[in-house]
């Protein structure tokens, strides 16, 4: 095992153990207003200082990180299935299935998602709690953010179908059923998992910004989305180095996880 | 965000004259952003701010509002007077007065302006104040320098309506371009820049005899991000920031401390209300909380709206009294002070209707949670500060509000159609001083009557009341008696919280100190309402940032 993977498998460990330990962890509650030192810098009391409201950072650092590190795989995981089923089917079957699906699939490309997530937001009722604001915004990321992920593994499956091996295991008499599961599936897997690891930040970036638009996680609960909103003005970020503690959590938690994974496809290929 | 129009503009050289004129350079240009290209150049029809500002620009009124002194002034009118009640108002014109062609300023033009003011054809949204009954208005001239407009019937503060009124010409070959403002439309490139150069003919001279305006031209570039907008006068590259939030206003004022102006507390309001709509679709246990004047205040009584001003505006906003804001000098009702936090106050008037706190949640007498949502517009991070301030406010009496963001037009769908909400925290921009304008919200059969609108007949006494006041102050032309009438409204207002007022938003500006003569109000349009007396001197006032 490489030294990088081994530190990154020690940093997600530290991470998921303390988000999931925030309730132990956190110094202060995530919706709690200290309100006499809004926007205060690192101290003691305040390790990573305090957002514009008095809130603690780290709490909510630590209260973000849990929201998006469960709930954005979870959506990545949900689109990359999604993907896999259209894509990977149309790739393999190819034909009339193959062009039906790569139509749906720019249909669902050219469709102005914006507006049509701005649309179901407007069909909710206003009062659902912070939770299930969350969830349902993640699980309407995920269900509608296949079609990227489709088209690359569409495409990987074909030239898979296409392939010597796929032919030659044809010619051999392999059932269809047995050549998707055995052949096809765990070629596509480096795919796959390049799809699924590539959504998490894109959903995480994209719940920032429908944050903006009123269709994020509400307040007071924290994601990261929404604590990477803090990072709108640059010149504040530049005067106040610790608000970047958002997205170095983000680029450092991709990132270990990449290495990890990326790794193990490695040993296992 | 509702608007409620009314005159507003002016121009009043005396205050910059006064200022210092030994020193004024002639010449150069004055540079600044508009946040949209101007819907129309035609003065009449004027009703974005962007319109507003060229029509400001470039365009001559008989009267002014000084927006410093907020005293009405004479302009092209060198004297008016009011009589028979109201329904009368007669001018002495200026003499020696040309519109930018050379065209001489007559009183056939003030007759072609309230012909064309008046046909109802043009709609012109500055019309309606005037037209207190149906009929023409009657137009004598009594000579070449004076004429006399009678109107069907009195009409309220009748003298400040003509601060909106631009002067038109009615014998120049360019009658849609020539005025008689400071400057006129040079140059347009449509979505880019709007070029306006200085009127020649223009009226007005310093106390030294020089011809204003002393700058040569006006440039407003169209821009509508407030990032670019900032950067670009960070960068010397524009001179002015009418208006400016509270957050960059800060982070100017580090770098640029001389550049920035707090004018203190503007005319604007943030406000929440409650939806009391009979047919709304929410449960009719919510439409009784919300309908119970102690419900109202109980919620007014537990926010805390220093900390609103000190954290979400940074301490550039000032609790609010109620819906005039103490800068309206003459209309405020010196009586009324902001609502103090008093959350023992607040659990007494909810015990007062059946409610009672059971395990830090509070309930009705019936037993359900006292939980409701709040709609604010998405991406207005103030906006949003405030609704989470008092989300936490509202904890310490055991209610549980949901803040929600949404789309503006979601938002409005839901306040002025479906009716499908709780409660709604937004902004009022008041552009007027006259509570005349704001009859399009207190009347109960207004459509901007938020928190119920368009009743058939007033739902509560309170209601019927403030329609009986509104009314009367409408009818009347002694502003001492509109004021006591007023005065009732607001306090009426104080008492039931139809509208929870929660903080007035102070006028912030920035302007470069390479400008002269400059003194910003919390009048629109707060930085170069004395256009025509500011100059610029050579002084590079940028910084790289």
């Amino acid at each position: 095992m490489s030294r990088a993977r081994l530190i990154a498998i020690v940093f997600l460990a530290i991470t998921f153990s303390a988000v999931l330990l925030a309730d132990f962890v956190a110094p202060a509650p995530y919706a709690k207003q200290f309100r006499e030192v809004p926007n205060a810098a690192p101290s003691a009391e305040h390790l990573l200082g305090t957002d514009d409201l008095g809130r603690d950072s780290l709490s909510r650092l630590l209260y973000g990180s849990r929201v998006s590190l469960l709930l954005a795989p979870a959506a990545a995981l949900l689109t990359t299935l999604i993907a896999a089923c259209i894509g990977g089917l149309a790739g393999y079957l190819g034909g009339w299935f193959e062009r039906a699906a790569l139509a749906a699939t720019d249909l669902s490309l050219s469709l102005p998602w914006l507006f049509l997530l701005l649309a179901v937001r407007a069909l909710l009722p206003l009062n659902v709690s912070p939770i299930a604001s969350v969830t349902i915004t993640f699980a309407l990321l995920g269900a509608l953010g296949w079609s990227s992920s489709g088209r690359i593994i569409c495409s990987g499956a074909r030239s898979i179908r296409q392939s010597d091996f796929v032919l030659q295991a044809q010619a051999l008499g392999i059932s269809p059923h047995r050549l998707l599961l055995r052949q096809v599936l765990p070629n596509l897997k480096p795919v796959l998992a390049a799809q699924f690891w590539t959504s998490i930040p894109i959903f995480i970036i994209a719940e920032a910004n429908l944050g903006i638009l009123g269709l994020g996680v509400a307040e007071p609960l924290p994601s990261w989305g929404n604590l990477l909103r803090g990072l709108e003005n640059w010149p504040e970020v530049k005067a106040n180095p610790w608000k970047l503690a958002p997205i170095l959590m983000l680029v450092a938690v991709v990132s270990c996880f990449q290495l990890v994974f990326q790794k193990r496809e490695e040993l296992a290929s | 965000m509702t608007r409620c129009r009314l005159v507003v503009l002016a121009f009043s050289v005396s205050c910059g004259l006064l200022i210092s004129s030994a020193r004024a350079q002639s010449g150069g240009e004055l540079r600044f952003s508009l946040k949209s290209e101007p819907k129309t150049f035609d003065p009449m029809l004027a009703d974005d701010d962007s319109s507003e500002t060229v029509r400001y620009l470039t365009t001559g009124y008989l009267i002014r509002l000084n927006r410093q002194t907020q005293q009405l002034q004479p302009e092209l009118a060198s004297s008016w007077k009011v009589s028979n009640g109201g329904q009368t108002i007669s001018f002495e014109l200026r003499k020696g007065v040309l519109f930018s062609d050379g065209t001489p300023f007559t009183v056939e033009d003030v007759a072609f302006t309230m012909r064309k003011l008046m046909d109802p054809n043009l709609h012109s949204p500055f019309a309606d104040p005037f037209r207190s009954a149906a009929g023409d208005v009657k137009v004598t001239v009594k000579n070449p320098n004076a004429i006399v407009l009678q109107f069907p019937a009195p009409v309220a503060n009748l003298e400040q309506l003509f601060d909106g009124v631009p002067i038109l010409s009615a014998n120049s070959s360019q009658n849609d371009t020539a005025g008689l403002g400071p400057f006129v439309v040079a140059e347009h490139k449509a979505g880019s820049y709007i070029l306006l150069k200085r009127n020649t003919h223009y009226w007005k001279h310093d106390a030294e005899g020089r011809a204003l305006p002393y700058l040569d031209s006006v440039r407003l570039d169209i821009q509508q991000n407030r990032d670019l907008e900032i950067l670009r006068f960070r960068r010397g590259e524009t001179q002015l920031i009418n208006t400016i939030e509270a957050d960059n206003y800060d982070r100017l004022a580090a770098d640029m401390p001389a550049a920035v102006h707090d004018a203190g507390p503007s005319f604007d309001t943030e406000q929440m209300w409650f939806n009391q709509v009979a047919a709304a679709p929410i449960p009719d246990y919510k439409k009784a909380w919300f309908r119970s004047q102690n419900f109202r205040r109980a919620i007014s009584q537990a926010i805390n709206r220093a900390d609103m001003s000190r954290i979400a505006f940074n301490g550039h906003a000032r609790p609010a009294a109620g819906l005039l804001s103490p800068a309206n000098q003459f209309w405020f009702n010196q009586n009324l002070r902001a609502e103090e936090t008093d959350i023992p106050g607040a659990l007494k008037r909810l015990a007062a209707d059946g409610f009672h706190l059971d395990k830090d949640v509070l309930r009705d007498r019936d037993g359900h949670a006292v939980e409701f949502s709040v709609i604010t517009n998405a991406g207005n991070k103030v906006r949003e500060r405030l609704a989470v301030l008092m989300q936490d406010d509202l904890s310490k009496i055991g209610v549980h509000l949901n803040v929600v963001t949404l789309d503006f037009p979601s938002l409005i769908e839901r306040i002025s159609r479906s009716f499908n909400y709780e409660a709604c925290l937004l902004g009022l921009v008041n552009v007027d001083l006259d509570p005349s304008t704001q009859m399009n919200v207190w009347l109960s059969s207004a459509s901007n009557h938020q928190w119920n609108p368009e009743e058939k007949s007033p739902a509560t006494a309170w209601e019927a009341e403030i329609d009986r006041l509104m009314r009367a102050q409408a009818s009347t032309t002694d502003n001492r008696k509109r004021k006591e009438y007023f005065d009732q409204v607001q306090q009426i207002v104080a008492d039931q919280a139809p509208f929870i007022y929660l903080v007035n938003k102070n006028a912030l500006s920035a302007i470069s100190p390479s400008v002269h003569n400059a003194a910003p109000v919390v009048l629109r349009p707060q930085t170069y309402w004395n256009i025509d007396s500011l100059y610029i001197t050579s002084t590079t006032a940028g910084i790289r940032p």
